[in-house]
């Protein structure tokens, strides 16, 4: 029995219907073309294709519909069972009461506990029940729609028409699914954040100058002695949270603009062949380390490195500052800001680098004068998608720029950016619906916000470019 | 008849390769100043190559390998010493597609004379802008709006200005790569009118797919055919009485 209900046996299932239906229909109107004499209105893998989709669809949004659909309909049963076994107790520890039960039903841990044994075994049951039904349903969905399409095969049927239409809609619904993803990722952020700003000021986060969410590694954090001012409420003024995102931001942009489009201008306007066909793909290999490996490095060389020039200078550089973060940072985005302007840069028409040289320019002047002002506008796009990586940018942060909430400017200093609060709020215990983790949100929101503007910023430079030289 | 005025330059003997394929076979000629040399035949038979050898644009394509030599009044141009930033500035080049930069028709017109260090003044600048248009014939249909984009100007109304530029920097031979294949009729007629004016000035070579324009505005012609110089002479012999069966193929229309 559980072989014809398990998910995987069900997809085998349906992918055999699924050729069979391709086989037969292809045969039929091939024999029926054959019998009456005439030719097909189009070529015998297209009704193949039209019935064999006919059977995977209705399946397929059955599965769909009802994997979404089933689970919150037995935990709603599971849970009125449980309101009737422990009238007493509270709505989060009944949540946790069912995480038990399903647990239990699954196998993952055990119990002594008789009324919970015995939910688990209702649970189990309805889980079974839920299962076999969707079995019979996809089966009956895909039988009725396989006679459907099955019948309607025919020399005369306009396959290949018809199997066009489908496939467009699925090129659609692809592409519906990128958007609607976006917006519900947009969604679930603007309900918390709308929760938290019912509970905080909105004022008070955008512009309050002090940032103290009570977070457990706050003991560690430089100065906290005098963060205390919160209380165990917290505090949520988000501008040193925003200044520490902008100064290694800056100093990322600072390192990664100039290295990056002089690396770029040299690739596509004075390096030979041979040497771009080297240079190039290693600048790429950069793009491909992973972020926690340069958070590696900023942590463990940059770091000490940059402290120890300090203490030859006499200054003091904390052992995680924004500049060992900011000037890694500015290192990974490098391959980004060189292969996005050496791509602008060689869509500069080629009779303008002629029109130039022809008028006695040197390769210099060509690229200064000529080249990129024509260029600028897409350059400005490269570099405003870039900033929007760098602010964006969690792992090296996270590891090389600290946690404090400063208010400074001091590049020497340790601050701490938008993203590594996120990641400090949402990870260890918390419960979800306290201030703390709701201000997470609302700093994803923010920064989201942000990083969507120079986004469609950039956008909007590279189509300006794009319209000049069409 | 074009009055004998002296020759301006001397090729002999140039060849060009693109790596391994050899685009122009040992051509030797000599184009008297003041005048206006055409160079015509079908497509890929090295004349637009020719062309690139007066001003060593063949530099800038990486695979090109130029021999012979070719002397601008008496001085080598081959000569690997010789800048060519400044051969091209006595060497002007109008293309075939109009590429006025992406900035104002003032600009345009006074790019050369700045990178060069012609004028020295703004004062300066604005007369040569100001010469260089009106000899272009571009002045009176842009004087009241020389601080517009260069890029909004129709293609004949751009063709002029890329004329105007190569013009400000004072140059004495120009070169022109089929400067009407991408106008209409009346833009060429003007630049056509352009030409002859511009013949007192400079000497002129130009490259052309239309032997009607060859006709019109040359006094020399050279024919070219599969990288070879087939024949040259003055026009109205090249069209009249053709000594080369290829030639008179060519110009009547049987092949090209």
């Amino acid at each position: 029995m559980t072989f014809f209900t398990s998910f995987s046996s069900l997809a085998l299932l349906i992918v055999v219907i699924a050729i069979a239906t391709y086989l037969f229909s292809r045969r039929k109107v091939t024999q029926a073309a054959a019998a009456d004499h005439v030719k097909p209105h189009s070529l015998a893998r297209y009704y193949g294709l039209y019935a064999g989709a006919w059977a995977l669809l209705p399946a397929f949004l059955v599965l769909v519909v009802w994997t979404l659909g089933s689970q919150p309909f037995i935990d709603a049963n599971v849970q009125t069972l449980l309101v009737q076994a422990y009238p007493d107790l509270e709505k989060g520890f009944l949540d946790l009461k069912l995480a038990q039960v399903q647990n239990i039903a699954a196998g993952l841990i055990e119990s002594q506990d008789e009324t919970l044994l015995k939910l688990a075994d209702d649970y189990a049951e309805a889980l079974q029940q839920a299962s076999n039904l969707r079995t019979s349903i996809v089966l009956l969905a895909m039988l009725v729609a396989v006679i459907y399409a099955y019948r309607r095969v025919s020399p005369a049927l306009k396959a290949r028409i018809l199997f066009e239409t489908l496939l467009r809609r699925a090129f659609f619904i692809a592409a519906a699914i990128a958007i609607v993803t976006t917006v519900g990722i947009i969604a679930s952020l603007l309900i918390e954040a709308v929760r938290f700003f019912s509970q905080y000021g909105l004022l008070d986060f955008f512009f309050g100058t002090h940032w103290s969410p009570n977070v457990a590694l706050r003991e560690v954090a430089a100065g906290a002695a005098d963060e205390d001012v919160g209380g165990s409420t917290g505090s949520f003024g988000m501008l040193p949270v925003m200044a520490g995102t902008l100064l290694v931001a800056t100093i990322a942009m600072a390192v990664a603009l100039p290295i990056g489009l002089f690396a770029a201008i040299y690739m596509a306007e004075f390096a030979s062949k041979r040497v771009r066909d080297v240079v190039k793909p290693t600048l790429e290999v950069l793009a491909g380390v992973p972020t926690v490996v340069y958070g590696f490095f900023a942590a463990l060389t940059a770091a000490p490195f940059f402290r120890a020039i300090g203490l030859n200078l006499g200054l003091d550089v904390s052992a995680q500052s924004a500049l060992a973060a900011g000037a890694v940072m500015g290192v990974m985005i490098i391959p980004f800001i060189s292969s996005l302007s050496d791509d602008v840069i060689t869509a500069v028409p080629q009779s303008l680098r002629d029109g130039a040289l022809g008028l006695g320019s040197t390769r210099g002047e060509m690229v200064t004068k000529v080249v990129l002002p024509a260029a600028f506008p897409g350059l400005v796009g490269a570099f405003l998608l870039a900033i929007s990586r760098a602010i964006g940018e969690t792992m090296i942060v996270v590891m090389a720029a600290g946690v404090s909430a400063k208010l400074t400017a001091n590049p020497l200093e340790s601050v701490t950016t938008v993203t590594v609060q996120i990641v400090m709020l949402l990870t260890g215990d918390t419960a979800f619906d306290s201030l703390k983790t709701l201000s997470a949100f609302a700093l994803g929101i923010t920064l989201f916000t942000a990083t969507l503007l120079l986004n469609i910023a950039a956008l909007t430079a590279a189509r300006r470019l794009g319209q000049r030289y069409e | 008849m074009a009055k004998k005025t002296g020759i301006k330059i001397k090729a002999a003997d140039v060849s060009v390769h693109y790596g391994d394929k050899q685009a122009l076979h040992n051509v030797s000629l000599d184009i008297e100043a003041k005048t206006v040399t055409a160079f015509i035949g079908p497509s890929g038979c090295g004349k637009s190559t020719f062309l690139r050898c007066f001003n060593r644009m063949n530099d800038v394509i990486p695979s090109a390998k130029v021999s012979g030599s070719i002397q601008l009044d008496g001085a080598e141009i081959n000569d690997a010493a010789l800048d060519p930033v400044l051969l091209r500035a006595k060497v002007g080049m109008v293309f075939q597609k109009p590429n006025p930069f992406p900035k104002t028709i003032f600009e345009n017109v006074a790019y050369g004379p700045r990178i060069h260090g012609l004028v020295t003044s703004r004062r300066e600048e604005q007369d040569v802008v100001e010469d260089s248009l009106k000899k272009a014939g571009l002045w009176g249909e842009v004087s009241d709006r020389l601080h517009d984009q260069a890029t909004a100007l129709s293609g004949g109304q751009q063709q002029r200005l890329c004329i105007a530029r190569a013009i400000a920097v004072n140059p004495e031979v120009l070169l022109m790569d089929e400067p009407c294949s991408a106008l209409d009729p009346i833009a060429t007629t003007i630049i056509e009118e352009l030409i002859s004016e511009l013949q007192k000035k400079f000497t002129i070579l130009i490259v052309t797919h239309s032997m009607q324009q060859a006709a019109r505005v040359s006094q020399k012609t050279a024919y070219f055919h599969l990288g070879e110089l087939v024949e040259h002479g003055t026009t109205v012999d090249i069209f009249s009485n053709p000594k080369n069966d290829q030639t008179e193929a060519y110009i009547s229309g049987k092949i090209g």
